[in-house]
C-alpha cells in the first residue's frame, strides 16, 4: 500500500512558492499517515518472521537438523570444495546463456517464416519444441553425457563439461524459443500492418518492428528461464561432473553433514537474486524512457 | 485492363465469412484528386482502403494501380506500397523507436535512402508541422494529436504518389482534429493524390474534388462536394447526412 507521495514540495522550491495552508495541512496529513504505515508494516514483519522462527526452532526434531544442517565447521570446511565446484556452474551458465538466448531466438523466427522454401525449417523447428519441451531435462543430460561419447565417433569431444552444456543448451532453448514466439504473437497486427503499408519485407517487419518489441515483452519470462538454467547446471552432477552440488553431496557422504547442501545453495542465491534485480531495474529505465517519464 | 486514372477499382467485392463488406464496387482516384470516402460506420470504407494498399485480398474485380493490374496475384506488394501511404486511425507508430526513427525506417530500408538524407527529409517535415522538439521523443510521450501528426510525416516521407488515410481523427479529442487536419490540408494544396475515408464533413467539403457515399458496400452516389452535400440525388445520402448534421 502506497500513500500519495508528494513531490511537489520539491516544484514549490524550485518556483518560489509558498504552499497554501491547506496544502500545508495535507502533507502533515500524509506524512503522519506514511510513518503510521510504515510501523504497521515493520510490526507485521517482524512478528510473522519470529513466528515462523519460533515454530521451527520449537519443533521436536530441530536440534537434529540444526546439528545436521547448520554446522559452522563443516560449512567453513566445506565452502572452498564447493567454491571449486560452482565455479564449473558458473562457466557452463556462461557458454550456456549466450547460446540459448540464440538457439530461441532463431527456432522462434523459423516458426513465423512463411517462405515455402523454408517449409523444411518450420518442421524442423516444431518438432524440436514438442520434442525437448517433453523430456526430463536430466534425461538429456544423461543421455548427452554417455550416449553420445558412447558413438564414438571422431572428432566430437567427449569432454563431459561440453556434452552437458549441450545438452542443457537443448533443453533451454525449446523454452525459451517458445518465450520468444509468445513475445512475438503478442505484438498486435496493426504493427505488422503499418510495417507492410511502408513496404518492409516480412524479413525487415520482423527485425525492425516486431523483434524489439517482441524481446522487450519477454524479458522477465526470459530472465525466469534463465534464472532457471542457471539452477539446473546442478543436474550435470548426473553424469559425474564435479560442480557444486556434486562436491557438497561428496562433502556430506564422507561427513554424514548436511551442511554443505546449504552453502551451494547460498553460491546459487548469491548469483540469481542481483541478476533478476538488475533486469527488474533496465526493464523499468526502458519502459520510463518509452513512456516519455 | 489499362486506364488513365492513378487508381481504379472496378466491381470489387469483399467478404469476411458471410458477411460482404464491398459488393461491386467501383471507384477512380485521377492524379491531384482529393476523394472523400463517406458513409455510415460499416459501410466498408476502411475495408476499401486496406483493399487498395493490398492488406486485404478482395474477392473479385479488378484494382489497377497506374495502368496495372495489382489486384494479380503475381504483383509484389512491396511494388505497390512503395507508392501508396497509409495512416490508420490508431497511428500504429513504432512504439520502441524514436520519432525520427519512426520516420526514416522505411526511406532507409526500403528506399534506400542515404541514412543522413532520410534524416533531413523527415527533419524537415518535422519542422514543417510543428514537432521539430519532439524528433527524440517516443510516440507514447506525445498526445494524440501529435501521434497522427508523426504518423502523416512517415507517410509522407517517402513521398507517395498516393495518400490513403483511414480516419485519422476519429480517435482524437476535438480540439486535436484540428492539428491533424491541417497537415492533411496542406498536402491537397500542394497536389497530393488523396483519398481519405472521414467522418469530418465540413472538411471533406472544404478540400475534396470528389466526395463518395458508400453504402451497402458501394458507391451509391458520387459527385463533387457541392453537388453531393448540397443537392443530393440518392434518398439513402440524404439522410446519412441529415443524420451526420443533426
Amino acid at each position: 500500500m502506497r500513500v500519495g507521495r508528494s513531490s511537489s514540495g520539491g516544484l514549490d522550491k524550485l518556483e518560489h512558492r509558498k504552499p497554501s495552508g491547506r496544502e500545508v495541512e495535507r502533507r502533515a496529513v500524509r506524512r503522519r499517515l506514511r510513518v503510521q504505515q510504515g510501523a504497521i508494516a515493520t510490526v507485521v514483519t517482524v512478528v510473522v518472521v519470529v513466528g515462523l522462527v519460533a515454530l521451527i526452532v520449537s519443533s521436536p526434531g530441530w536440534d537434529r537438523v540444526r546439528d545436521y544442517f547448520l554446522s559452522w565447521s563443516h560449512a567453513r570446511d566445506s565452502f572452498a570444495a564447493i567454491g571449486e565446484g560452482f565455479w564449473i556452474n558458473i562457466r557452463i551458465f556462461l557458454v550456456a546463456e549466450p547460446c540459448v538466448l540464440v538457439l530461441g531466438a532463431l527456432v522462434a523466427i523459423a516458426r513465423q517464416t512463411t517462405s515455402p522454401w523454408l517449409a523444411p525449417l518450420r518442421l524442423l523447428a516444431i518438432g524440436y519444441t514438442d520434442l525437448f519441451r517433453g523430456i526430463p531435462s536430466i534425461m538429456v543430460v544423461v543421455i548427452c553425457g554417455i550416449g553420445i561419447p558412447a558413438l564414438g565417433l571422431s572428432g566430437v569431444t567427449s569432454s563431459l563439461f561440453w556434452l552437458t552444456t549441450f545438452a542443457l543448451v537443448l533443453c533451454y532453448g525449446a523454452y525459451v524459443a517458445e518465450v520468444f514466439r509468445a513475445g512475438i504473437l503478442a505484438i498486435h497486427p496493426t504493427q505488422v500492418a503499418s510495417a507492410e503499408a511502408l513496404a518492409l519485407t516480412r524479413a525487415q517487419t520482423m527485425r525492425f518492428v516486431v523483434l524489439p518489441q517482441a524481446v522487450r515483452r519477454v524479458v522477465p519470462p526470459l530472465m525466469n528461464d534463465l534464472v532457471s538454467l542457471q539452477k539446473d547446471t546442478a543436474l550435470i552432477s548426473a553424469v559425474g561432473v564435479f560442480e557444486a552440488l556434486r562436491a557438497a553431496q561428496d562433502y556430506q557422504g564422507y561427513n554424514f553433514n548436511g551442511t554443505p547442501l546449504l552453502v551451494a545453495a547460498a553460491y546459487f542465491l548469491v548469483v540469481a537474486v542481483p541478476l533478476t534485480r538488475l533486469t527488474d531495474w533496465l526493464m523499468r529505465r526502458q519502459i520510463e524512457k518509452e513512456q516519455g517519464r | 485492363m489499362r486506364t488513365s486514372a492513378l487508381m481504379a477499382a472496378t466491381g470489387v467485392r469483399k467478404a469476411y465469412r458471410e458477411k460482404v463488406v464491398l459488393d461491386d464496387l467501383d471507384l477512380t482516384v485521377d492524379e491531384h484528386d482529393v476523394v472523400c470516402l463517406i458513409g455510415a460506420s460499416g459501410s466498408g470504407k476502411s475495408t476499401l482502403l486496406r483493399c487498395l494498399n493490398l492488406l486485404e485480398t478482395i474477392d473479385d474485380g479488378v484494382i489497377t494501380f497506374d495502368g496495372r493490374e495489382i489486384s494479380d496475384p503475381l504483383v509484389d506488394p512491396r511494388s505497390v506500397r512503395r507508392e501508396v501511404g497509409m495512416v490508420f486511425q490508431a497511428y500504429n507508430l513504432f512504439p520502441h523507436l524514436s520519432v525520427l526513427d519512426n520516420c526514416t525506417l522505411a526511406q532507409v530500408r526500403v528506399h534506400r535512402v542515404r541514412p543522413d538524407e532520410a534524416v533531413q527529409r523527415a527533419m524537415e517535415l518535422l519542422v514543417r508541422f510543428g514537432l521539430a522538439d519532439k524528433a527524440d521523443a517516443h510516440p507514447d510521450a506525445l498526445s494524440g494529436g501529435q501521434q497522427q501528426r508523426v504518423a502523416l510525416v512517415r507517410a509522407m516521407c517517402t513521398r507517395p504518389r498516393l495518400l490513403l488515410l483511414d480516419e485519422i481523427t476519429a480517435a482524437l479529442d476535438p480540439e486535436l482534429v484540428g492539428e491533424v487536419l491541417e497537415i492533411v490540408r496542406a498536402e491537397a494544396e500542394a497536389g497530393t493524390t488523396l483519398v481519405l475515408a472521414t467522418h469530418e464533413m465540413s472538411f471533406a467539403r472544404e478540400v475534396a474534388t470528389k466526395v463518395c457515399f458508400l453504402d451497402g458496400g458501394r458507391v451509391l452516389e458520387q459527385g463533387p462536394p457541392e453537388q453531393l452535400f448540397g443537392d443530393p440525388v440518392e434518398e439513402r445520402t440524404r439522410a446519412f447526412l441529415a443524420r451526420v448534421r443533426s
